[in-house]
């Protein structure tokens, strides 16, 4: 099987491995890499599990070719937390019991982090919108959509 | 399994390329990238362009030219394109609208597609590697078609003339379960002069509905006079079936979400 290189910066670490040709960026960075934290779920583009952030944008790893990656800058939820405190996002996913099982977890706080990224203070239904390309089948998406609002409040009253 | 990626700088070279059996052109890769993961072993290579003309948005006057690279996401922020919103912030989720692009909408099976539906109302022309084709002709044409597709071409339009609705049962985001898009001219007293529609899911793709187009001519856009028009909606219809809908349910709530886009 051909290899071929992929280099990229991983939540602000300079990452660099062969990949099969045609091999996913989930693939990459779970199988590779081995950061876990973006989770296979469907495959298809429909589930979220595999949300990653590709140069600010969010991004389903699953559908990404690792190839097409090159040189991008890609953050996942592995890299939220500095030096063993948690970002905003998941103490407030926390706090809210806004994770049940886990899988959709890391696929909703990037999902959540790019909405505030872009949009401090958002409303409920931007951040609705914001998580609409993410399944999960526990929580009912109540405790998450509080939890990213909480994390909104949380971050405005820091900054202010 | 391996799947050799080509890049081409011109999309000359790439179609030269994508001659050869088994290759598949990647754009978004929310069809192509989805089909090898789901085992589709028909593709064994893919070839993709980089050229930066692919990507572009350019609007002078009324003209608009759609890279075929550019993404759902990049539509619907764009403040000159506010009137197509709609349909772009119909497609998927916000991870999809980033990837998803114009020309592979073109290329998307039924229950997707809803941005071309859009185009089909807009009567786009789409460009490529071989020429300039009507997007009916080029949607017709689709399943044997090997010319990469470059860019998709229209008149912008009045935001008050043009309509699209999605049909969806999971809110805010879900698989259509129909997609209208319609362009109507009305004259100052409210008669139609002009209609084009467009329905998506009543076909394996994009399709118009010439005898409600026909219909509405004349018409005001009251219930009773849009009435025949929405009895005609259903003509040459022949809407799929799938974990979403029955054709006979898709068929059935054609005419209710017509009526209620046409007399918003």
């Amino acid at each position: 099987m051909a290899k071929v290189p992929v280099q990229f910066t991983l939540n602000g670490s300079e990452k660099a491995e062969f990949v099969e040709s045609g091999a996913t960026l989930l693939h990459a960075l779970r199988d590779k890499i081995g950061d876990t934290s973006p989770k296979g779920g469907c495959h298809q583009g429909t589930c979220g599990a595999c949300s990653v952030i590709i140069d600010g944008e969010l991004r389903l790893s699953c559908l990404t070719l690792a190839e097409t990656c090159n040189g991008a800058a890609i953050t996942t939820t592995a890299g939220l937390a500095e030096g063993g405190v948690l970002h905003p996002l998941q103490r407030a996913f926390l706090d809210a019991f806004a994770t049940q099982c886990g899988f959709c977890t890391p696929g909703m706080i990037m999902a959540a982090k790019v909405l505030l990224d872009r949009t401090p203070n958002p409303s409920r239904e931007d951040v609705v919108e914001a998580l609409s390309g993410n399944i999960c089948r526990c929580t009912g998406y109540e405790p998450i959509i509080q939890a990213v609002l909480t994390a909104a409040r949380a971050n405005s009253q820091n900054a202010a | 399994m391996s799947l050799a990626l080509q890049t081409f700088s011109s999309v000359k070279d790439a179609n030269a390329a994508l001659q050869a059996a088994g290759a598949r052109y990647l754009g978004g890769g929310t069809l192509v990238i989805r089909a090898a993961n789901e085992g589709d072993v028909s593709i064994s290579s893919l070839i993709r362009v980089n050229d930066p003309g692919l990507l572009q948005i350019a609007v002078s006057g009324a003209k608009v030219r759609l890279g075929a690279s550019v993404t759902m996401a990049a539509i619907a922020r764009h403040p000159e394109l506010a009137a197509l919103a709609p349909a772009a912030r119909a497609v998927g989720g916000p991870a999809i609208r980033n990837m998803a692009t114009v020309g592979g909408n073109l290329f998307a099976p039924a229950p997707y597609g809803d941005f071309a539906v859009a185009l089909l109302a807009l009567d786009a022309t789409v460009d490529t590697e071989d020429g300039e084709l009507a997007v009916e002709t080029f949607l017709a044409g689709r399943d044997t078609s090997r010319a990469i597709v470059t860019a998709a071409t229209f008149s912008l339009p009045k935001a008050e003339s043009f309509r699209f609705l999605k049909v969806s049962r999971v809110k805010p985001k879900g698989v259509s379960v129909l997609s209208i898009a319609a362009l109507l001219e009305l004259a100052p007293d409210g008669t139609v002069t002009s209609a084009r529609i467009a329905l998506g899911c009543m076909a394996d793709r994009p399709m118009r509905a010439l005898a409600a187009e026909k219909a509405l001519l004349g018409c005001k856009l009251t219930p009773q006079e849009i009435a025949p028009a929405l009895a005609a909606a259903s003509e040459g219809i022949a809407p799929i079936t799938d974990p979403i809908a029955s054709a006979w349910y898709r068929a059935e709530v054609l005419p209710v979400h017509l009526g209620r886009l046409l007399s918003n």
